[in-house]
Order: structure tokens, then sequence, then C-alpha cells
């Protein structure tokens, strides 16, 4: 840790903040750019009672003072009350809704991670033979795949054909299927990302020299090949953390997982603005967040790139 | 010396000018290059045509496209028309009514892919489906290589504080999620496109209104990087300065000396695009914030095929089946491009 390496992660820290700041700014102003009251869609309401409820929500102020009260609320986790779930806070949703996101999420990443890096370690160093082959050609078709039509497939087989798993996602078992889903584009993303940088790396001249020295085949692979080839991976985690938040929004409508992205849809569909905004932010500070640490952990673990 | 003879000073070392003969004819043909030069994307189409699954990929995109484009044109069903008496059939199946009608002699086209729950035929809808998935990567890499051109080559040529202020934007951006600003704006204009008086937005929708404006606002980034990083490299080679020193205005030199050069990258990264920009049409339309009904879009109607799943099961394989070959053929050809226009791989 030296004076370079804290400069630079407090550079990327105040980028990733001032992105996290338009974010917020974005969907503010849209959002207020709306021409409709989000009230006005309800049937039969007085103005007196939208004037009413406009004052509860805070709608009333002038826009520059509610969006400093917005941004203020949000540094303290207060995203404010939904109008479509009435009786209901934005926080208090979100935090339910990302009980089953967060599960599904995190276990989709690691699956992803894991898998792809062994399958493109293989794919690698039996390059040209069969398992080679096998991967390239599933991994390029899974890659070509839209998320909801793998979902879909494996609901049918799995679910509604064979029965093997519970059809309710809240069930034990349930967000097995949901979680295999949804890492199956990462994983083969990470698998053709691994496979191009441990064929790179098997050809510099230190894992010849390893070789030559007589280290074990083991040791050059796990010691030597391995380790920097995970660079490329690294700088997909942000990415991939985008996939799979925005992702879980159909995998979580076709499975009805009752997560964050399935809350997201349905906000959307009751029109609920102040959920809308909550979950947009939290989604975005999400993912800026990722981005950040995926940043700090590539620079961590190949100390030959430039800081700057 | 005004006569030909040209003297030689007897002590200089010079060549004695006598001894040298005119060349004949003969020898000079010699002197021509034999092979005509080959220019840098002459020599990579080449190499594209060679390799067999760049080739059947431009094949299956030409193939989908003209079908996408040429069939509806003289398809005897259209994309809209219901027809009660004919819900829910197989492919090739008729319904009792079109039976009654084959067997007093009428000719009747069959249902490829049979219909939907409200009697449509499905294969016109998979094919209007396929027309917005090809609409969109067009759009899309149009919008990318114009936009991104422009910036990235704006951005690279005048460097220092310009390209500072121009990449901290572009990180910015790239930062954005783009699926979380499309529904951002689907919900902000959904009520201004349906009032719109332009009849070709009304039609489109709002969901792809936002999703062309997205393209226009997030997905050019990659690609001005990518140019700015070629451009920084070649704005320091001697042909550049030397067109700087003629006077060639900075619009002309990049747009003659630099643009061609950066003419792979460009390919590679639009080619690249493409199917991530059908797969977030496609994402979209499948959450319902594309296209408008009753057009569709083979994200919608692998949404709709998910209420008769297990009894009706061709009703996603066909969108699916669909999308799946138009993205497959745009990543291998997207493949196929990089290895011949990559100069690395040049042999």
């Amino acid at each position: 840790m030296n004076l370079k390496f804290a400069m630079y992660i407090c550079k990327r820290l105040g980028m990733a903040i001032l992105t996290i700041f338009l974010v917020i700014a974005i969907t503010f102003f849209t959002m207020h750019a709306i021409p409709a009251s989000p009230f006005s869609s309800e049937k039969a309401k007085s103005d007196k009672t939208i004037a009413a409820l406009e004052k509860k929500y805070g709608f009333d102020k002038p826009v520059p003072e509610q969006f400093v009260n917005y941004l203020w609320n949000i540094v303290h986790l207060d995203f404010g009350l939904s109008t479509g779930w009435v009786g209901n806070t934005v926080a208090e949703l979100i935090s339910g809704g990302f009980y089953y996101s967060a599960q599904i999420g995190f276990m989709a990443a690691l699956i992803a991670i894991v898998m792809g890096v062994v399958l493109g370690a293989i794919a690698a160093l039996k390059r040209g033979k069969w398992p080679d082959k096998v991967i390239q050609v599933v991994t390029t078709a899974l890659v070509s795949m839209p998320s909801f039509v793998m979902a879909t497939l494996i609901l049918l087989l799995f679910v509604l054909q064979f029965k093997w798993f519970p059809s309710r996602a809240t069930d034990p078992g349930g967000l097995i299927l949901p979680t295999i889903s949804l890492s199956l584009y990462p994983m083969a993303y990470i698998t053709r990302l691994e496979r191009s940088s441990m064929l790179d790396v098997l050809g510099q001249d230190y894992i010849r020299t390893a070789r030559a020295k007589g280290l074990a085949n083991s040791k050059v692979i796990f010691k030597h090949a391995l380790r920097n080839a995970l660079t490329p991976v690294i700088t997909y985690a942000g990415p991939m953390m985008a996939y799979i938040l925005t992702g879980s929004m159909v995998v979580e409508n076709i499975f009805s997982v009752p997560g964050l992205g399935r809350l997201f849809v349905n906000s959307m569909l009751r029109t609920d603005y102040m959920m809308i905004m909550g979950v947009t932010i939290f989604l975005g500070i999400m993912i800026i967040l990722m981005n950040f640490l995926s940043d700090i952990l590539y620079k961590i673990m190949d100390p030959r790139i430039d800081l700057t | 010396m005004q006569n030909n003879e040209v003297f030689k000073n007897p002590l200089s070392l010079q060549l004695d000018p006598k001894l040298f003969e005119p060349a004949t004819t003969q020898e000079k043909a010699q002197q021509v290059i034999m092979r005509d030069s080959v220019s840098f994307g002459r020599d990579a189409l080449r190499r594209l045509l060679k390799n067999k699954i760049a080739v059947i990929c431009m094949a299956v995109i030409l193939l989908i496209a003209l079908i996408a484009f040429l069939v509806p044109e003289f398809y005897p069903y259209s994309y809209t028309k219901q027809d009660v008496t004919a819900k829910n059939l197989l492919p090739f199946q008729y319904s009792q009514k079109e039976m009654a009608k084959i067997e007093k002699g009428e000719k009747l086209f069959p249902h490829i892919m049979g219909t939907d729950s409200l009697g449509r035929d499905y294969a016109i809808r998979v094919i209007y489906g396929t027309r917005i998935s090809l609409l969109v990567g067009i759009v899309a890499a149009v919008i990318v290589v114009v936009i991104g051109i422009i910036y990235g080559s704006i951005s690279g040529y005048f460097g220092g504080r310009v390209d500072m202020i121009m990449m901290r934007i572009v990180d910015i951006i790239y930062a954005l999620p783009d699926v979380l600003i499309v529904i951002l704006l689907y919900v902000v204009i959904k009520d201004v496109v349906s009032q719109s008086k332009n009849d070709l937005i009304v039609r489109l929708g709002a969901g792809m209104v936002s999703i062309f404006l997205v393209f226009g606002l997030l997905y050019w980034v990659s690609m001005a990087r990518q140019v700015r990083g070629q451009i920084l490299s070649i704005k320091e080679q001697e042909f550049v300065l030397y067109s700087q020193a003629i006077g060639a205005s900075p619009a002309r030199i990049i747009r003659k000396h630099m643009i061609p050069n950066c003419i792979s990258v460009i390919i590679i990264t639009a080619a690249m695009q493409i199917p991530s920009a059908i797969f977030t049409e496609s994402f979209l339309s499948f959450l319902g914030l594309g296209v408008s009904i009753p057009m569709p879009s083979l994200g919608s109607l692998a949404s709709e095929a998910r209420s008769g799943l297990v009894s009706f099961p061709h009703l996603l394989v066909f969108p699916a089946l669909s999308i799946f070959l138009i993205v497959l053929s745009f990543n291998l050809l997207g493949n196929g491009l990089r290895d011949a226009f990559d100069p690395k791989l040049r042999s």
C-alpha cells in the first residue's frame, strides 16, 4: 500500500461517488419531468385528496428543494413511501426483495466465476482436443441465448415436465433453478475469457522458465499460469454484476421469485414512481460499487499496470 | 555537357558511364511487380472469405434479412388478423373451417408454425419479430459507428484537456446501467409517445423510442474509446505531421488519414455491439417494455408463449430459435471479422 495506490483508490472512489450522484440526479429529474402527477392515474379522486396526498409525499414543494430532501434521505437509507403498495416504505420493500435477489445473485456469481475459470482453464490446457471443442461449442451457444429463453426452457423441463423442483420459489430448493439459469450466461462468458487469457499466459517466457527448471506441471499451472490468467476475469466482475442484477428481472418473473427484479417490474406496472426511483438508484449504486471494487482488485492482482 | 558523350576523368573513382547500356523493353518488363498490390481492406476480405464459419454466418444473416424484409410483402396472412376458429393450431395444422374450404377445392397456405391463442398465424408474427430485431441491430450499429467515430476521433486528435474531459464523460456514461436507463425513459415518455402526432413514433411505441434514445446516449462509448486509442497512436506518425505541415485542416486529416486507419477497430467493435443491442431489445420486450401491441417482437412472443408452455411449447421454440440464430451468427461473424482485420494476426 503505497501513496500512489492510495491516491488511485481516492480518485476511483471520487469517480464512483460522482457517478452515483449522477444516477440519482438523472433518475430524480427524469421522473419529475413527467407531466402527470403520480396520483392522477387513480380513479375518482377530488383535487383536494390529490393535494393532501401530494403534501403527504412531499410533492408540493419546489423541485430543487425536493431533490435536496431526496438526496438527504437517501444518505439515511430512506427512499420515501411507496404509492403502489400503500403503507410500506420503499426501503422496506427493497430490503424484502433484496433478501431473495441477493441469495440468487451471489450464488449465481460464485457459480459463474468458479465454473467459468475451471472450464476455461481446462479448455486452454486441452487446446484443440475434444474437451476444448465441446466447451467452445457449448459456451458459444450459451452466450447467444437470451436469458429469458434459457430460464423458460429450464422451467419447462425441470419444473413442468419432470417435476424435479418445486414450482414455488419460496419452497426449499426453489431458488436452485433461478440461480442456475442466471449463472449460465456469465459462466460461458468467463469460460471464453479465461480460455483466451490462459492461452496467452501459457505462451509466456516465464512459464517456459518454470517448466525448464523442472517444476511439477500442477505447480506451473496453479502457481504461475492460473493466477496470472485471472486478471481479465476480474475486469468482467462489474459488467457481470450489471447482468445479474438486470437479468434477475426476467428470471425472477419466470420463476415467480418475490425478489427485487420482480418488484421493479411490478412497480412499473403499478406506476409507483417512488419505487421505480428507489430501485433504479439502488441497483445503480450496486453496479457502480461493484465496478469500483473490480477496478481496485484488478490493480492489486496485476501490479504491472500503470496507476493513472 | 551538351552532347550525349559523357567524359570521365581518368583519375576519378566514378564508374565509367560508357560501360552502361540502355535496358531493353524485356528487361524493363522484369522490373514490373508481378502481383497487384493488395490493399488492407481487400486482404482482410480475402481472409474473411476463407473463414468458412464466417461465410456461413454471413449467408445465414443475409437469408434471415431477406425473409424478414421480403416475405411479409406477399405472405397470405397478416400479423394482426385474428381468426377465432383457428386458435392454437399446431404447425401445418388446419382449422375445421379451413379443412372444409380445402375439401371444396380451395388452396390454402399452411400455417407453417401454427397459430397463437388469438388465432393469428404464428409464422408471420415470428417474421415480423425478426424484422424488429434486425432493425434494432442495424440502427444500433449505425448510431454506434457515427457517434463513436466522431466523438472518439475528436477526443484523440485534440488530446490534452479536451481529451481528458471527453474521456471522463465516457467513463461516467460507461458506468451507467443501460437497462435501467431504458426502463426509466420508458416510464417517462410513455404518455408523450402515445399522444404524439408523428405516426411512426406511435407505431414504434414508447419502448422502442426509449431503446433507440439509449443507443444514442449510451451505446457508443466503447466505440469512442477504441477509436480514440487508435487515433492517439496514429497521430504520432509522420504522414500526419506531413499533412499538418502542408496545411490540411484537422477535419480533413481525421477524415482522410485517421479514420481509414481505424477501420478494422470500427468494424470489429460495431459487429460486437449488434448482438448486445438485439439482446437488450428482446429482454425489454419480454418484460413488456418493447414494441407496442399488436406489433410482435421476438421477446414479446416468447413472453406470450409462457402461458401455454406445456401444451404449446412450439410457440416458445420458434421465436427462441430465431433470436438464437441471429445472435449466434453475429457473434461468430464478429469473431471472424476480428481474426480477419486484426493486424497482429496478419501473416
